[in-house]
């Protein structure tokens, strides 16, 4: 069961030392939430495919402040993105932004890197006091207030006006569990201003053989015809677990566009949601998870249409061999005001064993009646004739296999547009799919 | 070469092919005849190695190796080459990363290391224009959006490419037109040697008249019903299949 007293203390000291500015209110309100809800169980129509509460049966504890030690330098090494001498590297230790091992190679005019307690004293606070925890209306689970309920060394990224920054941002999450059950609860707020063109990546890596946590909350915002690539890649360890929300609020024909790639871990729940808060937007979500063993990997996205003439399309696929699960739930809300939504979505599915199991769950709820919605959900095997074909050529079974993993794959990789990224994605994949 | 010894194979619990022999010597062009229904594909099907189908009786031979206990791509690897009926779209999969890893498959089989970029390059130039085939089309996905000549032209060039002991072309001309059919047979024929046998199996006497083949053979209801040398096949496309079926349905009648 989860230690509700350890929270408890934790939450008491954490105010007690950071009283009475705008983080501790919402931490306040948050943590009332966390303490009345508890963690989501399957009995919560969103989370019944996912047991994230049964992972608490371990006690977490968020990691001490720590000296950074060389081997987590040298697994920082590790996780490098290439191309990375032409980013913005920002290093997350134990759910906390450190400064002092990130690099910020653009400069002040292109982009701001802060931590969110001197953004809130900054001349951004206004920014994020209206923007920072607008997830909170959306996401009302134990799971995200947990997050929302310690922000602690959040990360602030503002895209000037125009900037069309040449340079990414990476943002590597390290989490050490050599010595404990490890909390991390990364937050942060990105504001994209308008006609700014935006590219963020990020990805993680677990230390040690404790169980480890990550229960992530980041929150963009996308001003009027800005445009934003996001990428999330996932491939750490089976005993490193994660909630994510990525929540994207899109102003005025604004475009986002999205990649989310899962190969192994332990549970894992990422939560996508897009918000049309003004006409005329554009997105594209896509998702990729190869997954063998006991990964779990569970993709809900949310696009709320709040207003007219919004496009947006959705293709998520994955593979479960071994005894690893996938599921995909897309829910697409089309609001009264918003007539002229063009939504669409997708989901393909290739199951490779009886233990695996995938499931696919749309959801659309439509309340306006000029409005194009599709969606489609495919669940089957390899190809046999293609198999068969490849084989006759001389082409091993095994080999055979991985070709036609790789080509299902394909679309999804060349939606990886910065080129580096999508480089090291595929070099990912090609290890992972060789070990099957 | 090839030794068929009175196989018998089920597909579905249905027993396709009755007892069939058949021997194929080093160079030799064998085509093998007969109505729709008669076993052609299966007997194709069957020496490839395709799972579905279920040998019962009988023995292949391929240069003295027991063919039926080797898999699929072993099979491939000694030497056996199928063209496909009905070539298969593989879309992802780019035709040309497919064909070196098909050729690097046969060489790590025998022991030899694998080409480089430039020699399989040059290779490939060579077999290229030996079929007429395009670059754009071995640029793209395998077999994906080609036109029913272009599958067909594809098949040849991977024969050409991996250079096989024994091809055995299943239906190489069904569904193309004339222009199609001479530039697939030129193909076929340049790649006639003295060691390569093909057994080429039809339902057609016309793709004999752009390849000479050495023997004719008749499969009827799963056995081979008449063997003779290319007179046969002139005689059936006067006088059609009828003139070999009825006598063989009316003595079993008897």
């Amino acid at each position: 069961m989860t230690n509700v007293n350890y929270f408890k203390d934790q939450f008491s000291t954490l105010q007690a030392s950071d009283p009475n500015d705008l983080l501790s209110e919402i931490r306040k309100e948050n943590f009332d939430t966390f303490s009345r809800s508890g963690l989501p169980t399957l009995r919560q129509e969103e989370w019944k495919y996912t047991n994230i509460s049964s992972l608490f049966d371990k006690d977490y504890e968020f990691a001490a402040d720590q000296e950074i030690s060389p081997s987590l330098l040298s697994s920082l090494k590790e996780m490098r993105i290439k191309g990375h001498q032409d980013a913005n590297e920002l290093v997350f230790l134990n759910g906390r932004y450190i400064p002092s091992l990130s690099a910020v190679r653009s400069p002040e005019s292109q982009l701001v890197v802060l931590p969110l307690e001197e953004a809130i004293k900054s001349k951004y606070k206004t920014l994020v006091a209206l923007h920072l925890g607008q997830s909170s209306s959306y996401i009302k689970d134990g799971i995200h207030a947990l997050n929302t309920s310690f922000i602690q060394g959040g990360l602030f990224l503002y895209v000037p006006k125009g900037q069309q920054s040449q340079y990414p941002v990476y943002i590597y999450h390290l989490s050490d569990a050599g010595q404990q059950h490890n909390l991390s609860q990364p937050r942060s707020l990105v504001y994209v201003e308008s006609q700014a063109k935006f590219q963020l990546a990020e990805t993680y890596k677990t230390l040690g053989t404790c169980e480890s946590f990550t229960n992530e909350v980041m929150e963009i915002v996308v001003e009027a015809d800005a445009f934003v690539e996001y990428y999330k890649i996932q491939n750490d360890g089976p005993n490193a677990h994660q909630t994510n929300t990525t929540h994207i609020r899109q102003m005025e024909k604004s475009h986002v566009h999205t990649v989310v790639l899962s190969l192994n871990g332990g549970m894992v729940r990422n939560n996508l949601n897009l918000v049309m808060d003004a006409r005329g937007n554009e997105t594209h979500l896509y998702g990729l998870s190869l997954l063998r063993g006991k990964t779990h990997v569970d993709n809900h996205t949310m696009i709320d249409n709040k207003m007219p003439d919004c496009y947006s399309n959705q293709l998520y696929k994955s593979v479960a061999d071994d005894a690893s699960t996938s599921i995909f739930s897309g829910r697409i809300i089309v609001q009264p005001d918003a007539q002229k939504t063009n939504a669409y979505q997708s989901s393909k599915n290739i199951l490779l064993s009886e233990q695996a199991s995938i499931n696919a769950k749309p959801q659309l709820e439509i309340f306006a009646d000029d409005v194009k919605c599709s969606h489609g959900c495919t669940v089957g095997q390899l190809d046999e004739e293609a198999l068969y074909y490849l084989r006759a050529r001389g082409i091993p079974k095994e080999n055979a296999e991985v070709l036609l993993l790789h080509a299902f794959a394909a679309d999804i990789i060349d939606q990886i547009k910065l080129e580096p990224l999508q480089k090291h994605t595929e070099k990912l994949i090609n290890e992972h799919l060789s070990f099957s | 070469m090839l030794s068929i010894k009175n196989i018998h194979a089920n597909v579905e619990g249905k027993e396709i092919l009755k007892g069939i022999n058949l021997e194929i010597k080093p160079g030799e062009v064998h085509a093998i005849m007969g109505p729709n229904g008669s076993g052609k594909s299966t007997l194709a099907s069957v020496l490839a190695g395709r799972e579905e189908y279920e040998v019962t009786q009988g023995e292949v031979l391929f240069s003295g190796k027991d063919l039926l206990e080797l898999s699929i791509e072993d099979r491939a690897r000694e030497g056996l080459f199928l063209a496909f009926q009905y070539p298969v779209e593989i879309p992802g999969v780019s035709t040309t990363n497919f064909i070196k890893a098909a050729v690097n498959e046969k060489r790590k089989y025998q022991g030899l290391e694998p080409l480089d970029a430039v020699s399989f390059l040059k290779m490939m130039k060579e077999k290229m224009a030996m079929v007429e085939i395009g670059q754009s089309l071995l640029s793209r996905s395998i077999n994906e959006g080609f036109s029913g000549g272009e599958k067909k032209r594809n098949e040849i060039f991977q024969m050409a490419m991996l250079e096989p002991k024994l091809a055995i072309l299943d239906e190489t001309d069904s569904g193309l037109d004339i222009d199609a059919l001479r530039i697939v047979a030129n193909g076929i024929n340049k790649l006639r040697t003295p060691d390569r046998s093909i057994l080429l199996i039809t339902h057609y006497q016309r793709l004999l008249d752009y390849i000479q083949p050495d023997y004719v053979h008749v499969l009827y209801k799963g056995r081979i019903v008449k063997s003779g040398t290319k007179e046969l096949a002139l005689e059936l496309e006067e006088k059609g299949y009828d003139f070999i079926t009825e006598s063989i349905d009316q003595s079993a009648n008897v």
